[in-house]
């Protein structure tokens, strides 16, 4: 059903026109079976690079990574959620659905019922026949969910699935995903760029370095679930998200050393202006008291 | 949806009616100034002539003689060339290897107008049909295998990416996703090439042939019988609107899931 993952002084660099680039440097990170691992961290620092790894359609030039077992011993099954949502456009939602178990040559009659049945629990039934074109980006991502869960994985791949959509949308679609998850306890490796969703989600959250991205720190989430949205607004909920964010910010800095140059700034003073942190902080908390969530 | 429907309507309609009217009110000015005698007769037949003339040699099936064998061509020229571009081009868009082996060749003798070549293909070929049809197949091969690797090369990586997590790999990620990913570019290439080939055909059979459209164009005006050559060229009007119009048509059954592109109305 689910699988641990053991990731051993992971390497990576990629050749470019500029030079080398580092993009990961002994990588370590363990995640349990049927554990919800977010992993947060700069833009840049390695996290879409450690997930296609996972993934098995990226390569990596140093250490290990081992993925336990799937059934029968075998390599334990994959699936990806993109950030871009990746459907295919020539397909039908259900065919889209459908196009992993029709990789694994699972028959027709069979993987359309598969399909229709996880449709049916991103509450998308409806829209079966219809091209990604006609869906709004919620519901793109909802059928990409659902492409991945019908391929019944072991582990759960998802690259800032919700970054892309809009506030209201994100926070229902958080609640589905815990909803689902709650259900079906699989291994999820998460990335998100928001310390919010990480803590509402995550049964740990783990934050990468700037590039060469090496994980920093993993913080345990020891909040009770069945979670709620309404978790946001209790005291415990923040104080990690305020935790998280002081150790991330010395990274985002340094990221943007990298990304732009920045000057080195003086020994101790922030090298985000406080406006911008304010701002970068009020983009989190915007999403900290949402509108209460009904139905 | 919502907005799209704001657009049609009523307005849609009436644009249309608009597209529909200013040929037919072209059509009436030119016969209204041949009637008035400001333009030659001679050179400008009036409309309703050309018409009456095109009835006769449609009914004697003098058309249709000139007609089938360039469709013939046509269509033989674009399956010869284009079934290869789109094979090639598929290979192309993929290894890039290939690509950088076949591209300078193709760089270098695709601006050379494909017309041009006849002369050569005379030499090779002789006056026979197969000389036409190669001439085709060779302007359809270029536009054809351009707009195919291009397809291929524009897929985003994220959609191969998502096909290769999910376990298609080698052969199969060809055919469940770069395939039908560069299908829209395809089409794109496949329009451009019959366009191009309705250019060659007539410019073919004005020079090397003794049946088709071209001849009648060419042979009307050396005879001086300027109906018939207007009817050579509504002819070839009329089949290039249609081919246009019918694989726009085939687009959209095929590929009801692409994005609209541009298509000359
Ligand atoms: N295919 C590639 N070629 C060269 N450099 C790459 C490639 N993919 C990613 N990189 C670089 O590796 C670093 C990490 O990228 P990525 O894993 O996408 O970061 P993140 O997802 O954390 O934003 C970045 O500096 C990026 O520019
Ligand atoms: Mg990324």
């Amino acid at each position: 059903m689910s699988a641990s993952i053991t990731i051993r002084d992971v390497g990576k660099r990629y050749q470019s026109r500029q030079g080398e680039v580092v993009a990961l440097a002994d990588v370590n990170l363990t995640v349990q079976a049927g554990e919800f691992m977010c992993i947060v961290g700069p833009s840049g620092c390695g996290k879409s690079t450690l997930l296609r790894m996972l993934a098995g359609i990226g390569s990596y030039d140093a250490g290990s990574i081992d993925l336990g077992s799937g059934a029968g011993g075998s390599r334990p099954l994959t699936a990806m959620v993109f950030q871009e949502y990746a459907l295919f456009p020539w397909r039908t939602v259900l065919e889209n659905v459908a196009f992993g178990l029709e990789m694994r040559n699972v028959p027709r009659q069979a993987r359309r019922a598969v399909a229709l049945d996880y449709l049916a629990k991103v509450g998308l039934a409806r829209f079966a026949g219809a091209f990604p074109h006609q869906l709004s980006g919620g519901m793109k991502q909802r059928v990409a969910i659902a492409r991945a869960l019908a391929t019944g994985p072991d582990i759960l791949l998802m690259d800032e699935p919700f970054a892309a959509l809009d506030a209201q949308t994100r926070y229902l679609m958080q609640e589905e995903l815990l909803r689902i998850w709650e259900a079906e306890r699989k291994t999820v490796v998460y990335i998100t760029h928001s310390l919010e969703e990480a803590v509402l989600l995550g049964d740990r959250v783990a934050l990468m370095t700037a590039r060469p991205g090496r994980i920093k720190e993993v913080y345990p989430i020891d909040l009770p679930r069945p979670r709620h949205l309404a978790l946001r607004t209790t005291v415990e909920f923040n104080r990690l998200v305020q935790t998280i964010w002081d150790d991330l910010v010395e990274e985002v800095n340094a990221a943007r050393e990298q990304e732009w140059g920045v000057g080195p700034a003086q020994e101790g003073t922030a090298r985000m202006t406080p406006r911008e942190e304010k701002e970068w902080k009020s983009k989190e908390a915007t999403a900290a008291h949402p509108k209460p969530y009904t139905g | 949806m919502e907005e799209q429907r704001g657009h049609s309507g009523p307005s849609e309609t009436l644009y249309r009616l608009i597209s529909t009217a200013s040929p037919l009110l072209f059509l009436l000015f030119w016969e209204g100034l041949v009637q008035v005698g400001w333009l030659d007769y001679r050179f400008f037949p009036p409309p309703s002539t050309v018409l009456t003339v095109f009835g006769r040699l449609l009914l004697s099936g003098e058309l249709w003689n000139h007609l089938s064998i360039s469709l013939l061509r046509v269509l033989a020229g674009f399956a010869l060339g284009a079934l290869p571009a789109v094979a090639l081009g598929l290979l192309m868009g993929w290894f890039r290897g290939l690509h950088a082996f076949i591209d300078p060749l193709v760089a270098a003798t695709y601006p050379v107008p494909k017309i041009a070549l006849l002369p050569l293909f005379l030499i090779l070929f002789g006056l026979g049909e197969t000389t036409k049809i190669v001439t085709i197949a060779v302007a359809v091969f270029f536009l054809v295998l351009i707009s195919t690797v291009n397809g291929v090369r524009q897929i985003e990586p994220v959609l191969i990416e998502a096909g290769q997590s999910y376990g298609a790999r080698g052969w199969r990620l060809f055919y469940k996703v770069i395939l039908p990913a560069s299908l829209p570019a395809i089409f794109t290439g496949l329009r451009l090439g019959l366009g191009v080939a309705l250019l060659v055909i007539v410019g073919a059979e004005f020079v090397a042939a003794n049946r088709g459209i071209g001849y009648l164009i060419w042979i009307s005006w050396s005879t001086l019988a300027v109906n018939k050559m207007y009817v050579g060229l509504v002819t070839i009007a009329l089949l290039g609107l249609l081919s246009t119009r019918g694989l726009e048509y085939l687009r959209q059954r095929l590929m009801p899931w692409a994005q609209d592109f541009h298509t000359p109305r």
